[in-house]
């Protein structure tokens, strides 16, 4: 009954194909279970490997080897120490801040468009006849090849940018808002009815929710998303945002501002994430076990 | 009294495909019938037209005099899949009914509390489905049916996807709640002996097309035992007639 949703975090879009390993007959070996300190000692040490890694090429380049031009790759204290400096005269909270409401309001506007569009055409054939194959078609053009356009559309101020994600985040949500409303249980819409629910009654009561893992799971994906595509259209038109503040760096050569902007980036990624699985285990929490087997 | 009539009650689904012919049916009130026979007889169409959630080709059915056009709540229904929303606890569940009627929020509290504890899971309530043994979601389903207050109790193989312990437990407490919660309970199964330890009748379908092919009325008293001697000869007497049926399909043995 319960078609596991797709469900890779911080992966944008979802191949179909993903689990067929054992087609071949060549069952892959059971993967060794691991205890809970050793697997995060491991964790720990893949982080300090990296950083390390990056240290060490930085300063042996820098002072040894000489290979290129040290400027190309700041070590990591370097970056810490551009970030600090930032920090401190409020430019990167600046930077933060534009980055963070624009794909606020575009994901937002994304959110309610796709699922209120994908509600509808879910319920209507009519209207799903005649919406579905424009958005088929757009659907698999990378919403970057619209961006010079929303530029010449909506012009270079905030618009442009929140159009552009709007756009890019609609599509998760519409389709995953799609697919949930369409399979429901058919037998949860009978009981329902023998229950004496109206027809508006079972649409809040057993559609909506019943579709709820489906919706959460494309607001995920789109969060991702627009954080994804901001970074491009700040790279194109913008004077503030984490995008910018890349780009602009680039044009000063100064490496450890741009690698400043990506780990910025990360971070942001990082915590939203945290954050929306968070609150989808709060809202999920009828289902809290079955995720977990998943 | 008449609580549920069928008359002359066809379907077709498809050209030349007919899975009910003609049936006609008397139910009174307060009387538990199983509709009895093998799988294609037409059983469970049959149940799900007096539900109302599909339309006789021709014919009427009436439930308390009342032509049946679609679902509603006078007819409580349990499903064999529990079909109990997910996302809502045991009692949550058992509210949907009242909650959709629009009593408030302590009333239909109280109402699922009593069909709760009922149905024995009063420590359950706030439960999910899904920390629930298939036997306990069952239970809900039950005291959400009936939570409703409906006349008639509609139910479609409701113990098949259990174990035979379980399935024996819940038709002794189904016998049990029903004696303390009349209704008029019709039944669909295909375990003879399940018909045979619930019903005051039992209605044997025919296969291709659904017709009635026998209506045994069973008169042993409550609780019934099924190693005794009326028991064993009623059993051999209906599997005779639905051997026959099944023979009919070519599947033998």
């Amino acid at each position: 009954m319960e078609a596991e949703a797709v469900n890779t975090p911080g992966a944008a879009t979802v191949s179909p194909r993903a689990a067929t390993p054992s087609a071949t007959g060549a069952r892959p070996k059971p993967r060794k279970t691991l205890g809970r300190p050793a697997a995060v000692l491991l964790r720990v040490c893949s982080l300090l490997l990296f950083f390390t890694l990056w240290w060490g090429v930085s300063l042996l380049n820098a002072h040894v080897l000489k290979v290129f031009n040290p400027v190309l790759l700041p070590a990591p204290d370097e970056v810490l120490r551009a970030g600090i400096k930032m920090a401190a005269s409020g430019e990167l909270l600046r930077h933060i801040t534009a980055s963070l409401s624009r794909v606020l309001w575009g994901f937002g506007i994304a959110a309610v468009l796709g699922v209120v569009v994908g509600t509808a055409l879910a319920r209507s054939r009519v209207l799903e006849h005649l919406v579905e194959p424009s958005l088929e078609m757009l659907r698999p053009i990378p919403p970057l090849a619209f961006l010079p356009m929303m530029v010449l559309w909506f012009g270079i101020g905030e618009s442009s940018k929140v159009a552009f994600i709007a756009y890019a985040a609609f599509f998760p949500v519409f389709t995953t808002t799609v697919e949930g409303i369409k399979y429901v249980d058919p037998v949860l819409i009978r009981a329902a009815s023998s229950l004496g629910a109206t027809e508006r009654q079972i649409f809040w009561h057993v559609v909506l929710p019943a579709a709820t893992p489906n919706i959460i799971t494309g607001l995920r994906l789109a969060f991702g998303l627009s954080f994804f595509v901001i970074v491009a259209a700040e790279f194109i038109a913008a004077d503030s945002g984490l995008g910018f503040l890349i780009n602009d760096a680039r044009t000063f050569f100064l490496v450890a501002n741009m690698l400043l902007g990506a780990a910025v980036i990360g971070i942001i990624g990082v915590a939203a994430n945290v954050l929306l699985r968070k609150l989808e285990a709060r809202l999920l929490r009828w289902r809290a076990e079955s995720r977990g087997q998943a | 009294m008449k609580s549920i009539q069928i008359e002359g009650v066809s379907k077709s689904y498809t050209e030349g495909a007919l899975a009910l012919d003609e049936v006609s049916l008397e139910l009174s009130e307060n009387s538990f019938t199983c509709l009895l026979g093998p799988s294609g007889c037409g059983k469970s169409t049959l149940l799900n037209m007096i539900a109302g959630f599909i339309e006789p080709t021709t014919g009427h059915i009436l439930v308390d005099g009342r032509e049946v056009t679609h679902a509603g709540a006078d007819r409580g229904v349990v499903f064999q899949e529990y079909a109990l929303f997910p996302w809502r606890t045991a009692i949550e569940n058992v509210e949907f009914g009242p909650m959709v009627q629009g009593v408030s929020r302590a009333e239909r509290r109280a109402t699922a509390r009593e069909y709760l504890s009922l149905v024995g899971l009063a420590e359950h309530e706030d439960k999910y489905p899904r920390e629930l043994s298939g036997g306990m979601k069952q239970r809900v389903a039950i005291a959400r049916a009936l939570a409703n207050h409906p006349s008639v109790l509609l139910m479609d193989e409701p113990f098949g996807a259990l174990d035979a312990q379980t399935r024996e437990v819940m038709q002794e407490e189904l016998l049990r709640i029903w004696e303390q919660d009349k209704k008029t309970v019709v039944f669909v199964t295909h375990s003879i002996s399940e018909s045979i330890f619930l019903a005051d009748r039992i209605v044997v379908m025919a296969t291709q097309p659904g017709t009635i092919k026998e209506i045994v009325d069973v008169a042993l008293p409550h609780p019934r035992e099924r190693s005794s001697a009326e028991f064993v000869a009623l059993e051999r007497e209906i599997k005779r007639l639905v051997r026959e049926e099944v023979a009919k399909l070519g599947v033998t043995g």
